[in-house]
């Protein structure tokens, strides 16, 4: 029988291609007759188009074709997530088109292509486009551009705003602030960030004459999503038309889930040039503005508590840079999955959130790993810092005489929070929250931490410790919560798989989740492999191709470790029936008196009388044999919509040293104490987790989208934008406390973007913490040397 | 554009490539070599994606131009190790988790077993200076560093049982 591996740290099956340089990413693909494409970026933030100029171009060496917004026939990208869904407010809707063709609105907008016989000759051709720019005024910053006089970017949307939304109970809120005994108060910028998955975007756009299909190869989370929104919305091609493959995708976080201009694109200049395909690979400066960036909100928290630092009401009101036209779920970012979580893993009986969306000459802004969750947490998170910097109540204190107690789940949060405008209803799950805290103090040694700040104040630093007690969200939302008559996003949130278990007795997985790191050939082997007694090395798990793998949604919003288990486990259970049902035809017993244990099928009280799955699927494929209304052939698909969402905790806690003469920031410990279930593989956790804390940590400290106020990006290379280096990290401290998730068949949570979602605030709150001996009460994100510094420099003066 | 001649070594085997005079080794490697191990991670040499060695040493080849590499001993990750006879880099990496996308790796094992080479015993700090031209966007490095210590023993082992 093979060896139980659900839950081992198993190594990855992935691996050995990856190592050895035989991974096979976009850029590696090489198609006969293949012609390459290249775009011509906006240099201005807003102008309008008055002609394009392509002849010289078109003359160049190598060009096949150029091309302009005016000779794409496509629709404009769809818009897939209004906020406020089915409440009906009003969206003012601006997407890109395939290539801008009146005006652009950020800077690194498309408005022509040259598709040339390599990659070099079609970007010499690039700079032979003579474009006839109208300048306009721009305005990046979400204030700014909500105020009277502001730069105008769209007809629809007046003063800027894509929408008003609001979650929460208002009055609720207001009587809590009437009787608050303690009122803070705070404005926070959760600045821009700039996702770099380390592969770039790209496509492979090949339309065949011969059959009239379209088949493209995308760096993508979404293949299947993608095919339906390339069919339905933008080319007005039959979706069986349409065929999308992403082969290994290098990184993703959340910039892979959308519906890309270049995409149609592709396809578009493919059956331009007679069917050759066209490869089309972003270079990285390209990708600062062609691909979405995260984040960027302004908010203005209020916080009602009483003099013991209990919190009774919130009060939160958010302005969300959207960029200059709309993502394809950029809404349902910051309202749906950032107001609907700001209670944290905290009772606080009355909240209330405002969220306005707002255009801006910036590249547009959609979901970056966490997605809307760490801009929420930070809210939080930061809030209760405040509440127990101003009550002179320890930050730990302040969280344990708010934490929902372990008998509050499954928890209905009084404000309406977790309500869909349907009225149908989430529930956090389930949470045990302080001896996860209890658990991260030990391990950072908090009660020590007095003496350890003196320590560092002698060798001229300051220390700081800063926590996060976190929830996290997995799986988006059931189908019925988010769908048509909810949330509004147009789609459904199920997921799929289909396993066959072949003549050979070998097994082969179908999933329509995507991985893009996470090891989900890994993963997905495990559970079919305890859920079918299979060893692992005899099962291989695919996915990636509209063509042989069931309609699925990708894989984002940690959705795979909840959604994607359910269909997986679901299938399983159902190659287990009907191999249970045919055992007992060739064991000529009653199917109630088998019994099956691991890849065993017996009598009941005759164990001799047996037969394994192999020996099953051999006689049920060949089929000479079978009872009547039995189908040949193991093979089964299951579809899994969640119930619920699940929702993984924990406590980090970041303690930081501050140079009080240079400003410089050193993250010098980082402890994570984390409970996401039941663990599938937990090496594989543990990476997710660490991956997840070092881009948070990147936020919080050096990560920032900088824009002067003609809308150029000046942080617009990996030069000027500041990803974490090894170097600036230590090593996380691991532990865990597990509390099963009673919605997930195998009461796994998921773990994609809990690390990153905990690790920013841990950070912004150990840097505060740090600098409130010199009265710094807060100082925003991203804690550059140079922003310290100054704040040190002002605050001393300020004693002086 | 007139072209070049570039003959070099590269993973033990002489190869010659006439290419433009502007291409960059990683091009060349890449597209007339076909070894598409070796990535393009940014434009700025930020990255390191894709380092390999050139006469011994890490390289990140976006920084050379193919002729430049005219005589010289190239070895990408291809040319380290491959499955069923890995590198101790790469299976450390394997072992350790070191690698989640795997885009970034092939540049990472590379610039370790330059380190490596040099320093046997390598600290966890002088891991981390090493590969600070190497950026990975999903590990956090933290197991990338386990990897690197994990190799450099398993190689000081097999240094000392030779």
């Amino acid at each position: 029988m093979a060896t139980d591996v659900l839950g081992a740290p198993v190594k990855r099956v992935e691996d050995p291609r990856f190592i050895s340089g035989k991974g096979r990413y976009l850029d590696d693909i090489k198609l006969p007759g293949m012609a390459h494409l290249a775009i011509l970026r906006s240099p201005y933030a807003h102008a309008n188009i008055r002609s394009i100029d392509t002849s010289a171009a078109k003359a160049a060496p190598g060009v096949v074709a150029v091309i302009t917004g005016a000779d794409i026939p496509y629709n404009p990208l769809p818009m897939a997530w209004p906020a406020g869904g089915a409440s009906g407010i009003q969206n003012n809707v601006n997407t890109p088109r395939a290539l801008a063709t009146d005006s652009v609105k950020w800077t690194g907008e498309g408005v022509a292509a040259v598709v040339a016989e390599t990659a070099a000759q079609a970007v010499d051709a690039l700079e032979l486009i003579q474009v006839e720019w109208e300048p306009l005024p721009a305005v990046t910053d979400a204030e700014k551009a909500l105020a009277d006089g502001a730069p105008q970017l769209h007809e629809n949307a007046p003063n800027n705003r894509v929408f008003d939304w609001q979650v929460g109970d208002r009055a609720a809120t207001d009587a809590a602030f009437a009787g608050a005994e303690v009122v803070v108060s705070q404005r926070l910028v959760n600045h821009r960030l700039i996702p770099n998955p380390m592969e770039v975007r790209g496509d492979i756009g090949w339309y065949n004459p011969g059959t009239d299909e379209y088949t493209i190869w995308m760096s993508s989370q979404t293949p299947h999503i993608q095919r339906l929104l390339l069919a339905a919305f933008v080319m007005g091609v039959p979706e069986q038309k349409i065929r999308c493959i992403s082969p290994d995708v290098g990184g993703a976080f959340g910039s892979k889930i959308y519906c890309y201009a270049d995409m149609a694109l592709s396809l578009f200049a493919s059956r331009l040039v007679g069917g050759r395909p066209v490869k089309w690979v972003e270079t990285r400066r390209e990708s600062f503005g062609s691909t979405i960036h995260g984040r960027d909100h302004i908010t203005y928290v209020d916080v009602a508590a009483t003099r013991q630092g209990e919190v009774k009401g919130l009060r939160v009101r958010t302005l969300a840079n959207l960029g200059g036209r709309l993502s394809t779920i950029g809404p349902g970012i910051p309202t749906t999955l950032y107001g609907r979580i700001l209670s944290g893993p905290y009772k606080i009986p009355a909240v209330h959130c405002e969220v306005t969306g707002v255009y801006t000459n910036t590249t547009f802004v959609d979901a970056y790993r966490g997605a809307g969750r760490p801009e929420a947490t930070y809210v939080v998170e930061r809030a209760m810092d405040l509440v127990a910097d101003e009550l002179g109540i320890d930050p730990a204190e302040v969280r344990r005489r708010n934490f929902l107690p372990p008998d509050a789940f499954p928890y209905d949060n009084p404000s309406g929070l977790l309500t869909a405008v349907n009225g149908s209803k989430l529930y956090i799950d389930s949470g045990n929250y302080e001896p996860a805290m209890d658990k991260a103090l030990a391990m950072a040694g908090y009660a020590d931490m007095a003496a350890r700040k003196a320590e560092a104040r002698a060798r001229g630093k300051l220390l700081g410790v800063g926590l996060s007690t976190y929830i996290e969200v997995c799986g988006v939302a059931p189908s019925k919560w988010i769908g048509a008559v909810g949330e509004g996003w147009g789609a459904a949130m199920w997921e799929s798989s289909n396993i066959k278990v072949h003549l050979t007795g070998k097994v082969v997985v179908t999933m329509g989740t995507q991985p893009q790191g996470q090891g989900h050939e890994t993963t997905f082997a495990q559970i079919v492999s305890h859920e079918l007694g299979v060893p692992m090395e005899d099962i291989v798990v695919q996915h990636s191709d509209t063509q042989g793998t069931p309609f699925g949604y990708g894989s984002y919003g940690s959705r795979t470790s909840n959604v994607g288990t359910g269909a997986a486990v679901k299938a399983a259970a159902k190659i287990r029936d009907k191999a249970r049902r045919y055992a007992a035809h060739m064991l000529e017993a009653n199917v109630d008196d088998i019994e099956v244990e691991g890849a065993e099928y017996r009598v009941k009280g005759s164990p001799d009388k047996k037969k394994t799955l192999q020996e099953i699927a051999f006689a049920l494929d060949l089929a000479f044999d079978t009872p009547p209304g039995m189908e040949p052939y193991l093979d089964e698909t299951a579809y899994h919509d969640t119930d619920n969402c699940t929702f993984p905790f924990g406590t980090h806690i970041a303690v930081v040293e501050v140079d009080e003469e240079t400003g410089n920031t050193e993250l010098v410990r980082y402890v994570a104490v984390d409970d996401v279930g039941k663990k599938i593989n937990p090496m594989i956790v543990d990476g997710q987790l660490h991956g997840g804390i070092a881009q948070g940590v990147g936020q919080a400290l050096w990560e920032e989208a900088v824009y002067d106020d003609d809308g150029q990006l000046l942080s617009g290379s990996l030069l000027d934008y500041a990803l974490p280096r090894a170097e600036w990290l230590p090593s996380f401290e691991l532990d865990e406390t597990v509390t099963p998730s009673p919605v997930n068949p195998l009461g796994v949570k998921g773990v994609g973007e809990a690390g990153c979602i905990a690790s920013t605030a841990a950070v912004a709150n150990a840097v505060n913490d740090a600098l409130s001996p010199l009265g710094i009460r807060h100082l925003d994100m991203p804690f550059t040397a140079q922003k310290v510094w100054s704040a040190i420099q002002s605050a001393k003066g300020g004693q002086a | 554009m007139a072209e070049l001649h570039v003959a070099l070594e590269v993973n033990g085997e002489h190869r010659e490539v006439d290419v433009e005079p502007r291409t960059l080794l990683v091009t060349m490697l890449r597209e007339d070599l076909e070894l598409t191990g070796t990535h393009v991670g940014c434009d700025t040499s930020q990255c390191g994606a894709c380092t390999v060695h050139v006469d011994g040493r890490a390289v990140k080849s976006c920084t050379v131009l193919a002729a430049q590499a005219d005589g010289t001993s190239v070895t990408t990750i291809e040319g380290l190790g491959q499955v069923g006879s890995l590198h101790p880099i790469q299976q450390a990496f394997w072992d350790k988790h070191g690698l989640q996308c795997g885009f970034c790796t092939p540049g990472m094992i590379m610039a370790a077993a330059d380190l490596v080479a040099r320093n046997p015993d390598p600290s966890e700090a002088e891991i981390r200076h090493a590969i600070a031209g190497n950026i990975c966007r999903c590990t956090g490095y933290h197991n990338i560093v386990a990897a690197v210590r994990e190799a450099a023993a398993v190689m000081r082992g097999a240094a000392a049982s030779a």
